[in-house]
């Protein structure tokens, strides 16, 4: 897989067996929705070798979604792009939600399953605290700026750690990256943060005003001039020094 | 007790007045601007002779961290001019290359020739009127986390494609 993915099971009983499973599940997603893999479900529909109607289940329900998604942030979601499908900003956060759940359905009260910055959270961590997250600096990767403790939710980021006066977007000079550089999300699950995160980002300084007003979620943006703008309510999840 | 000053005398002094103050405004606006001409043209010698001066540290026109790393390493020598290309790096999201272009000896610029967000950049936003949010300058925290969230991908992708661009451009 592209990116790496831990999981942290706090409970005493955790086994092998429970890790092989969560990383067989990843390993089956890569496998079918990676667009970098030729062989892949996603990319043998993308050269029009399957049709959607006879895709598998799982890739049925990621369109559903995706068109789903799509509808409720006005188009500033979606997968299609120049004809070719790219579901990977839904999948991922979805595929987290999946993978939590397996471990779950086997007991599991307290843990969590991380993914490219992309996390959902169980019940308490070894010290007996909710989950403490850190969002990343997107000027310096060694440092985080906010610490917020989270339980039985998910918390995505987007963003590029692109910045720099010189830099464009060869397909469009004229425009300069975008000035949001990172937008976290912290909502019911990672599914939803992760679609809503991905969906807001493109909305550019908007995103944090579409959080704002979407019921359930809260967001912390981190723009160029290393502001962050916040919603009235990601108070209830932050820690300060 | 004071006396009024005939007319005549008096308009004229105003006249005379207005005269010269529409002078001297005219005459300061010419000065100013040749003044301006004379000084951009003095600033534009002094950078292009800093430049042939030789210096070796490259600007920053980006704050990725493997840059500074490169630049570092690489401040004893100079780059050799030229556009360098990138390896395509798969950053998950996405493949990212860089061009560097090197000019006189420094990376004059960075560039993108692949990027995985591109396609959102063409999104028109709506313009919403944005309600008051709070907002805060981002600080450093030392507390002790779990796990970390953050887009680290894109960014490992464009540091490792630049590295690979300017590992050619060395002397």
């Amino acid at each position: 897989m592209g990116m790496p993915i831990t999981v942290d099971i706090v409970d005493t009983k955790a086994t092998e067996s429970i890790f092989d499973e969560v990383f067989s599940y990843f390993e089956y997603i890569d496998n079918t929705f990676s667009t970098y893999k030729d062989q892949s479900e996603i990319s043998r529909i993308n050269r029009q070798e399957l049709k959607l109607m006879d895709a598998s289940e799982d890739m049925r329900t990621i369109f559903a979604l995706a068109e789903d998604t799509r509808l409720r942030t006005d188009g500033f979601f979606d997968i299609q792009y120049d004809g070719r499908y790219d579901p990977s900003g839904i999948v991922k956060g979805w595929a987290i939600f999946n993978a939590a759940e397996l471990i779950k359905q086997e007991g599991f009260e307290n843990f969590n399953v991380e993914a490219g910055g992309d996390i959902q959270a169980y019940g308490v961590n070894a010290q007996g605290q909710k989950w403490r997250v850190g969002i990343r600096n997107p000027f310096n990767m060694d440092e985080i700026v906010k610490v917020v403790a989270i339980s039985n939710c998910g918390i995505a980021t987007s963003g590029t750690y692109i910045r720099g006066q010189h830099i464009y977007n060869p397909n469009n000079r004229d425009e300069i990256i975008t000035n949001v550089l990172s937008l976290t999300v912290i909502g019911p699950d990672i599914y939803e943060a992760d679609r809503f995160a991905t969906a807001a980002f493109a909305m550019g300084r908007n995103g944090i005003t579409f959080i704002e007003n979407l019921q359930g979620f809260e967001g912390y943006m981190i723009d160029r001039n290393k502001m962050a703008t916040y919603t009235t309510g990601l108070e209830r999840y932050t820690l300060h020094d | 007790m004071s006396k009024s000053q005939p007319q005549p005398s008096f308009n004229l002094n105003l006249a005379v007045n207005k005269f010269f103050l529409s002078a001297f405004v005219v005459i300061a606006f010419i000065a100013y601007a040749i003044h301006q001409r004379l000084t951009n043209s003095n600033f534009t010698a002094d950078a292009s002779s800093s430049t042939t001066a030789g210096q070796t540290d490259s600007q920053q026109q980006t704050s990725a961290s493997g840059l500074n790393t490169v630049s570092q390493s690489g401040s004893s020598t100079a780059y050799k001019n030229g556009t360098y290309t990138g390896p395509q790096i798969d950053a998950y999201y996405g493949m990212v290359q860089v061009e560097a272009i090197v000019q006189n000896g420094k990376i004059a610029n960075v560039q993108f020739l692949e990027y995985p967000n591109d396609r959102r950049t063409s999104q028109r936003i709506n313009s919403i009127a944005m309600p008051y949010l709070q907002q805060e300058a981002i600080q450093a925290q030392s507390a002790n986390v779990d796990i970390i969230s953050g887009a680290t991908l894109t960014s490992q992708g464009f540091i490792m494609s630049l590295q690979s661009a300017l590992s050619s451009a060395k002397n």
